[in-house]
């Protein structure tokens, strides 16, 4: 069976253990449909890089999906009716990585800066008139 | 004649601009993925672009699969399309 990634966006005003039904909800869809869920995460509140729908907020989950596509394509059909997801997108992986993901790990590694590409250029200074040349 | 230019252009240049190497290659190389933000910020410009890999000097093979992982992180709202 192909392996996907999915994310789904949830409104703001919608309470953490809503979020967490709603992802059994999913994952009970993917079940009836032959496949299985093998990890899910919940990020929590996190703010929006740009308005989706008017919202600045939104819950973030990813679910981790070994099922086949016609499960997949039912469970993004209900999705796309329920009006508590903004937004959701399915990736197929080649394989589904295991352990926290890296939105959960970012925190663990603040310290390691120093690998920093191109610390003495500045960010953004691509615009410049004349193009570099290495 | 091609071979003279070149040489007289390094020369005019005070000092030698050492090549950089792809930071997303090698060994122990970050792997490129779009839920990682804090490493895809990294290849964006203060307006939220995406830098072209002469600066960054990532391989072209590498700058495809991180403008894709850009490109996803954008549309789940992780990274800006564009600051203002």
């Amino acid at each position: 069976m192909p392996l996907y990634e999915h994310i789904y966006l949830a409104r703001q005003d919608v309470s953490p253990q809503q979020v967490e039904e709603m992802t059994t909800n999913m994952t009970t869809v993917l079940q009836a449909g032959g496949g299985k869920v093998t990890k899910n995460e919940y990020w929590g509140l996190k703010s929006l890089s740009y308005r989706i729908k008017k919202n600045r907020k939104a819950h973030y989950s990813l679910l981790n999906i070994d099922a086949p596509a016609p499960a997949v394509a039912e469970m993004e059909r209900q999705m796309r009716i329920n009006e508590d997801i903004l937004r959701f997108m399915t990736v197929r992986v080649d394989e589904l990585e295991e352990g926290p993901s890296a939105m959960l790990q970012k925190r663990d590694r603040d310290d390691d800066r120093s690998d920093r590409p191109g610390g003495d250029r500045g960010r953004g200074g691509f615009d410049r008139d004349r193009p570099r040349r290495f | 004649m091609a071979i003279k230019d070149l040489s007289t252009s390094q020369a005019r240049r005070p000092f030698q601009r050492r090549r950089k190497t792809d930071p997303l290659s090698g060994t122990n190389a970050p792997k490129i993925d779009y839920k990682d933000v804090r490493l895809l910020q990294r290849y964006v410009s203060e307006r939220g672009k995406i830098v072209p890999s002469r600066i960054t000097a990532v391989s072209a093979k590498k700058q495809r699969i991180l403008a894709q992982a850009i490109k996803r992180a954008r549309f789940i709202g992780l990274m800006p399309y564009a600051v203002q």
